[in-house]
Formats: C-alpha cells, sequence, structure tokens
C-alpha cells in the first residue's frame, strides 16, 4: 500500500465518521425541532386497556369479510371509542388483507368502560324519518302533548328528543342499533341534525351491492347507487311509495348504521325495482364513504373479543423500569466482556455500541413522532437482543482482522483486507436477522409487531454503524502506534491473537517491562 | 481469557483442531436422542399453554396483603366456579387464572377481588382472551414461521449454496425441535411472548450458521482444483476458525438475554420479559451447538456425496466418501499452513 493511498483511505475515514456523527447531531436538532423528545410509551408501559377484536361474518350468514368492510368497521369503533373523549386512544386494524385484527387502544384507567362498547355488532336500517332538528333542538311544538305532533311520535319519545344534545361526542357513540320494531331518536354523526325515526322498514342486509359513480353528464356529479335483493326491493318500494306523498320532513329515509345517522335522502319517486340512486352534492369521498357504509351494512361483522388487556399505571411503571435495568445490564456486560477480551479494540466496540445506542433512542423518539411508532415492553426485548446482534458484527470484523494478521499482513493492512471479507458476511448474516423481522412484522399481531419492529431497525442500524463508524475508526486506530505496534493492551498483540505458540519464550522480551 | 485467544491463533492455523465434521456420528445421535426425547415428552405431556391458546381470564393484583386463600375466598364469593389457578408471582402480587368469563363475571369478580384485598379496582391488572384468539395466533404464528424459512432458504440458496440452504434449515428445524422438547419436559409455560422467542431463534441460528457457512464457502473455493484437502477437512477447518468468533458471538448475545431473563424472572415475576428470554436462551444455546455440530456436518455430508468431491477425496488420500478422523488431518493442515506465517512473525514482533 502505498503512503499516498493510505493518506487517501486516512481521510476518507475521518470525513466518513465526521458526516455519520453530524447526521446524528442534526437528527438530535431535528428531534427537539419537531418535539420528539421522550418515547411514545405502549399501553403495557404507561398502562391502560388495549383490546383487539377478531372481525368475522355472523353465524348463518354467507359471504366474505372484505378488507373495506374492516375499514368500515374500524371507522364504526373509531367513533364509538371517540365518544368517550380521551385523549390518545386509538383504533386500528393491524395483520395483512381480510386477516386483520382491529385493536384499540386506550391508556389510563377510563379505558376499562370501552371493553363492553367496541364489541357489538354494528347493524344497517332504512328508517322513514319522522322529525328531524337542529343539534341542540327544542321539543316538537310548544307543548309536548299537542296533537300537532307528526303520527308515530309519542310524548314519551318527544321529550327524548327535546332531551337529546347532539352536540356532546357521548351522545354520538353508536354501539347499539337499537331495536328495529320502535321508533327512536337519534344523532347523525357529525353532530349537525337529530331525528326522530320510525321502526326499520329494510334492513342492511337486503342491499346486495352499493357503489359510487360520478355522473358522465355531470349534472348530478358523484352519486351513490345501491341494489335490494327481492324481499328488500318490495319494502324498499313500499316504503318510497308512502313517503313521497308526505311533507318535509317525513319524506326523507335515513340511513342509520350503528344507531347514527349516515345520511337521510329525501325520495322523489317510489323506487319499486330494487335499484336506487342517491344524489347530493357529494364530493368523491362523501359518496364513496357512503357506498361503503351501505356495502358494510349488506353484511354488517361481528367481532370477537381476542384479547382484552388491562395494565393499572404502576405495572406499566414497573415494566418499563424492568425493561431499562435489562437493557442497561445487558449493555454493561457486553461492554465489560469487549473490554476484557479485546482490550483496546473494545473502545471501539464499546464507542461502536453507544452510537448505535444513541441512534436507536433517536430513531425511537422520532419515529414515535413522524409515525406514531410506541415503544412496548416486547418492544425493548427486540432493542435489547439487537445489542448482541450489534455487537456480533464488530467480533466477526475484530476476529476477521487477526485472521488476516495471522496470515502475516501489516495491522494497517489487515484492517482494510479483514474489511472486504468481514463485509461479505455481516451483509449476509443481517440480511437473515432483517428477513427474520420483516415475516414476522407481516404475520405477527400485537407484541410481535413491535419486537420485530425494533429487530428490524437496530439491524438496519447495525449496518450503518458497522459500516459508517466501526471501519472507519479502525483505520484511523490502524495509524496509530498503540495499535499498529501490537501492544499488549491493544487486542493485537502477538501474544493475544496466538501468533507465538511455537516460541513462547520470544514474547517474554515484547513489552516494555 | 489470554489464553483463549492463544487459543484462537492456534485454531485458526489448524494446529488445535476439533474433529466437528468427522465426528458427526456423535453429534447426530445426540441429537437424535434430545429430538426423540423432545417428540415424546411432547407427546405424552404436550406443553403448558398459556391462556392466551386456550382462552381464559387472568388477573393480578398487586399489594403487600397478597394472599392465596383471600383470592380463593374472592372466586367463591363472586361464585366463579370454573377451573383456575392461583399463584402467588412475587411477593406482592397474586395472580388469578380462570375459563374464559362473560364481561357480567368478570366485573363481577374484579369488584370482588377490590373489595377482599382492599384495593382499587382500576389497580387490577386483566387479561381477557377469548376462545377462538388462540387458533388465530397460532395459524399466524406457523404462517410466519414457514413464511421465514421459506424465504431464508431462497436468499441461502442464491447467495450461498442450494445444499448450504438445506443444511441451515435442517439446523434450525432441530434447533426448534429441542427448544420445544425442553419447555415439555420442564413445563414452562408457553405464551406469545415465548413463541416471540422461537421465532426469533430461527433467526439468530441462521445467523450464526451464516458466519460459519461464510467461512466454508471461503476455505472450500476452488478446492477440486487444489487437491490439498478434502471437502470435509475444509470445512471443519472452517468451524474451527471461526469458533472463537461463535464462541464470543454466543455469550455476547447470552449476556442481555441473561440480562431480561435475570430482570423479567427475578424482579418482575412473571409476563413477556421473562417468558421471551428464557426461550431465547434456551434457542441459543441450541443455536450455537447446531451451527457447529449439525449444520456444517450435514453441509459437509451431502457434498462429499458429488462425484467431483470423491474424486478429490481420493486424490487426498483417504478412502471414499469417509472422513479421516484422525491425527493426520492435523498435522496435514499444519504442515499445509504453518510455513506461510513463520517467515513474517519477526518481522511483526
Amino acid at each position: 500500500m502505498s503512503a499516498n493511498k493510505v493518506a487517501n483511505t486516512q481521510a476518507r475515514a475521518v470525513r466518513t465518521i465526521s458526516i455519520l456523527l453530524l447526521s446524528v447531531l442534526a437528527l438530535t436538532g431535528l428531534s427537539f425541532v419537531i418535539g420528539a423528545t421522550s418515547f411514545k410509551l405502549g399501553l403495557d408501559l404507561q398502562g391502560g386497556t388495549s383490546v383487539t377484536l377478531q372481525p368475522r361474518i355472523e353465524d348463518g350468514q354467507t359471504g366474505r369479510v372484505t378488507a373495506e368492510a374492516i375499514d368500515q368497521a374500524v371507522e364504526i369503533i373509531r367513533q364509538r371509542v371517540n365518544s368517550l373523549g380521551v385523549a390518545e386512544s386509538e383504533v386500528s386494524a393491524q395483520g395483512t388483507g381480510i386477516n386483520r385484527q382491529i385493536v384499540i387502544q386506550v391508556p389510563g384507567e377510563t379505558g376499562r368502560r370501552i371493553v363492553d362498547l367496541v364489541g357489538q355488532t354494528a347493524e344497517l336500517r332504512f328508517r322513514p324519518v319522522l322529525a328531524e332538528g337542529a343539534a341542540n333542538a327544542t321539543p316538537l311544538g310548544t307543548d309536548p302533548t299537542a296533537s300537532v305532533l307528526p303520527p308515530g311520535v309519542t310524548p314519551e319519545i318527544n321529550a327524548q328528543y327535546a332531551a337529546l344534545d347532539c352536540t356532546l361526542p357521548e351522545n354520538r357513540q353508536g354501539g347499539s342499533s337499537g331495536n328495529e320494531a320502535a321508533t327512536i331518536v337519534s344523532c347523525d354523526r357529525a353532530g349537525i341534525n337529530k331525528y326522530i325515526l320510525a321502526p326499520a322498514e329494510v334492513l342492511g342486509r337486503q342491499v346486495t351491492q352499493a357503489s359510487a359513480l360520478l355522473d358522465p353528464q355531470g349534472a348530478s356529479g358523484w352519486y351513490v347507487t345501491l341494489e335490494f335483493d327481492g324481499e328488500g326491493a318490495a319494502k324498499f318500494g313500499a316504503m318510497t311509495t308512502r313517503l313521497t306523498s308526505l311533507p318535509a320532513p317525513q319524506n326523507q329515509a335515513a340511513i342509520v348504521l350503528d344507531g347514527l345517522v349516515y345520511s337521510a335522502p329525501r325520495i322523489n319517486e317510489p323506487i319499486n325495482t330494487g335499484n336506487a340512486q342517491i344524489t347530493g352534492n357529494f364530493t368523491q369521498l362523501e359518496s364513496q364513504d357512503l357506498a361503503n357504509v351501505l356495502k358494510y351494512g349488506a353484511l354488517p361483522l361481528t367481532f370477537d373479543r381476542g384479547e382484552v388487556q388491562q395494565v393499572s399505571p404502576s405495572l406499566g411503571a414497573d415494566q418499563l423500569r424492568g425493561g431499562l435495568i435489562a437493557g442497561i445490564l445487558g449493555l454493561a456486560l457486553v461492554v465489560i466482556y469487549s473490554m476484557l477480551y479485546y482490550r483496546g479494540l473494545g473502545i471501539v466496540s464499546v464507542s461502536s455500541l453507544m452510537v448505535a445506542a444513541v441512534m436507536s433512542l433517536l430513531s425511537f423518539a422520532l419515529l414515535g413522532e413522524l409515525i406514531d411508532f410506541t415503544l412496548t415492553l416486547a418492544g425493548i426485548a427486540g432493542a435489547i437482543v439487537a445489542i448482541g446482534i450489534t455487537a456480533d458484527s464488530f467480533i466477526v470484523y475484530f476476529e476477521r482482522i487477526r485472521d488476516e494478521i495471522r496470515e502475516g499482513k501489516s495491522i494497517k493492512s489487515a484492517v482494510e483486507t479483514g474489511w472486504v471479507r468481514a463485509r461479505r458476511t455481516i451483509i449476509a448474516a443481517d440480511v437473515v436477522s432483517m428477513l427474520a423481522a420483516i415475516m414476522l412484522y407481516i404475520f405477527a399481531v400485537g407484541g410481535v409487531r413491535g419486537f420485530a419492529f425494533t429487530l428490524g431497525l437496530t439491524t438496519i442500524i447495525d449496518l450503518i454503524v458497522v459500516f459508517l463508524f466501526t471501519k472507519p475508526l479502525m483505520t484511523i486506530l490502524a495509524k496509530l502506534s498503540f495499535f499498529n505496534n501490537g501492544h499488549p493492551w491493544s487486542g493485537f498483540s502477538a501474544k493475544s491473537i496466538g501468533m507465538v505458540e511455537k516460541n513462547p519464550q520470544k514474547t517474554g522480551e515484547v513489552s516494555n517491562a | 481469557m489470554r489464553k483463549l485467544s492463544g487459543l484462537g491463533g492456534r485454531l485458526y492455523r489448524g494446529e488445535t483442531s476439533i474433529d466437528f465434521v468427522g465426528k458427526r456420528k456423535i453429534w447426530y445421535s445426540f441429537s437424535a436422542l434430545l429430538i426423540l426425547a423432545s417428540a415424546f415428552t411432547l407427546f405424552a405431556q404436550g406443553l403448558h399453554l398459556g391462556i392466551e391458546f386456550k382462552g381464559g381470564s387472568s388477573f393480578t393484583v398487586t399489594t403487600p396483603s397478597a394472599s392465596i386463600d383471600i383470592a380463593k375466598q374472592s372466586l367463591t364469593d363472586a361464585q366463579i366456579t370454573t377451573q383456575n389457578i392461583i399463584q402467588k408471582v412475587g411477593s406482592d402480587k397474586v395472580r388469578i387464572q380462570t375459563d374464559a368469563l362473560t364481561s357480567l363475571e368478570q366485573s363481577t369478580l374484579e369488584a370482588t377481588l377490590a373489595k377482599n384485598f382492599n384495593v382499587s379496582v382500576e389497580s387490577i391488572d386483566s387479561q381477557i382472551i377469548g376462545p377462538s384468539w388462540g387458533e388465530e395466533i397460532t395459524r399466524k404464528a406457523l404462517y410466519g414461521l414457514f413464511g421465514f424459512l421459506l424465504v431464508v432458504m431462497l436468499y441461502l440458496a442464491m447467495t450461498f449454496e442450494a445444499k448450504m440452504a438445506i443444511s441451515a434449515i435442517i439446523a434450525v428445524i432441530h434447533d426448534v425441535v429441542i427448544t420445544v422438547g425442553i419447555y415439555a419436559l420442564v413445563g414452562f409455560e408457553v405464551t406469545p411472548a415465548t413463541i416471540i422467542g422461537f421465532l426469533t431463534i430461527l433467526g439468530y441460528s441462521l445467523y450464526d450458521t451464516v458466519v460459519v457457512f461464510d467461512k466454508v464457502r471461503e476455505n472450500t473455493k476452488g478446492i477440486a482444483a487444489s487437491g490439498k484437502t478434502t471437502y470435509s477437512k475444509a470445512a471443519n477447518l472452517a468451524v474451527n476458525q471461526t469458533i472463537v468468533r461463535s464462541f464470543n458471538t454466543s455469550l455476547v448475545a447470552l449476556l442481555p438475554v441473561g440480562s431480561i431473563l435475570f430482570v423479567g424472572a427475578g424482579l418482575l415475576g412473571a409476563g413477556t420479559l421473562k417468558d421471551l428470554s428464557l426461550a431465547l436462551f434456551i434457542g441459543l444455546i441450541t443455536g450455537t451447538y447446531s451451527s457447529i455440530c449439525i449444520a456444517t456436518p450435514i453441509l459437509a455430508g451431502l457434498r462429499e456425496k458429488e462425484p467431483a468431491m470423491q474424486a478429490l477425496a481420493k486424490r487426498v488420500g483417504t478412502r471414499g466418501d469417509k472422513v479421516s478422523t484422525n491425527t493426520p488431518t492435523v498435522v496435514e493442515s499444519k504442515s499445509d499452513r504453518g510455513p506461510r506465517n513463520q517467515p513474517k512473525r519477526d518481522r511483526r514482533r
């Protein structure tokens, strides 16, 4: 290796490390700027309730669970959970395709109430509107007992209607589809209107098709079409025939899902064909949402309670402390071992581990802010396990360097040639580790995913650290005489790598004793 | 430590050589015995599955006055008559496991426990698992397992050799069977966290094997042309050369896992950390064993069956595809490598 080339390698090494360290600093700055200064903790670490629901088709029904149905179910459950007003509660679908679970997470102690709330089946019904008013409207007529009440509205219903304030989120909880044969009072989903609704005349199950379409002439913009089965067509025909002759608002039919009104279109004409269109100044999104509601109603899902976990804040704090202690203890043991075994090289391994640790913590904080990554106990365990994988990359490299020295190379060139060979091994091993993380993430639910995510993340960090920190650091250190001359404490001494088996007395003179 | 480092040098040059590949029948028999024992205990005893797999409810009350008697009384008071297990966890926790309860039964039991132990309902940690949940997560775990094995096999076959992929997968299955066997034998509880542990072991065991195979590949490159040594011997040298790394790696992996186990079992009593790290701890040990004593010998066995390798073995002077297990192996590779190292050592001093 020419002196020039060595100098180049050195300069490049210094540059690489500087760039990496500056990037870490920049990311630290960024995390402060966007306020990602703490980790988002999972419920097992901060306390709270987590419910995992397995959606399935109701017994006795045929059909398949569709991805849209699950999305709709998530919407319905989110509506129910949000009505509780717990900040940071989350409803999400996990897993892949139609085989997904719905996970509801509510931090703190208030979540106990949701367990019963979220599991109920949401049904779709078509109910004629008896009365419509603003969200907090007063009773119909000045005298609740007056005879001006529309047919079907009893004074009791009128009193219920008066008492219902749809501006309050807890009154827009849904969760109960109500008795289909009873007259009910109900809010619309957004909390703008409230209604008195007659008994259901057509059921969601009688819908066979629903889709959002754009009128090619552009006259009515986005609209929704729906089709009924034979029974549904007859009942819908009868309902529409009767409603068209009534005055507003009783010429409207409300589409009620999960006890909430999603839309209450006016009926313009009797529809006896079983094919209906709903028009209105819909945006594309609104029409698609309504079509999804109708489709979901056609095949409502039941939710099996898969797993309910309630963790008290004190257990959460215990688990967090336990995870942190285990992490620190694990890191400390690995550091002690590398110092004992690799002597001077231990510094390389320890500083690399520290860089990896800082990068991991930084990513947890940043990803928490950016993609809502939450740190769970399983996730912490994944990160701790990754300490071993990260440390192994150094071991592979160090052992390679030692092998090269045993082959008779100088330390300076061993650091370079050893790297070429170690690099391939490290990449192969990390790819396997990454594949494990990806497969776990795709197929698993709940805690396993957290574990897989941190394992994958730390594997990537391992690659970054080894390539951009450990290797350049070795190049720089190889220039120092402490390492280059094989000082007994450097980890490269002839004795410690076993170069001297046949002439042990010779090494006696090596040290400067 | 220093002695160990010196050993590294001797192993590298082949001066000290442990004949893993040649003595493969010993390892095979040992593993076969373990696998048979695992299979037997698995069928005879089965696994002790946690409620996550069977469905059921678990309640943990944390209070200094935690006692099994009060817990029993609470079950009676709440008129819960299902099968139940009551355990004392640590010094201040009592855990009650029952079959699946309805929401009403659950809230009644929670209220009774809160009253009898004089704690608030909110401080009770509970877990309720639906009866079909276990099937669901078992199915997912199996998908994950097969998906992972398939993908890794393809990866290894592409970047390494098809026979390396086969050997590595056999070694991994070996690890899982034995780890599951140990669980059946000792009766450790199997929870989803244990499954995470199992799946991670797969990754780790393969990772370990990949590092050894990488060296095997390097040592056996162009081996048929050189005619100096047989495949088995070259493979065995590779195992010996990477054994210091394997040892260090396993230790470095066991240290953090051991500390999770210590904290999980010692400080927290039970739960995710303990279950996960216990599976990892056992799996790491079998994983290291299998990558050295199972994966490489199987690979060597498979490769030695190839005509080119048999011809090579004949040329090198051993008979047929039998691998020589006596000292000449050691001497040979030493004389092979020794001189290259000799003259340069003085320069390095």
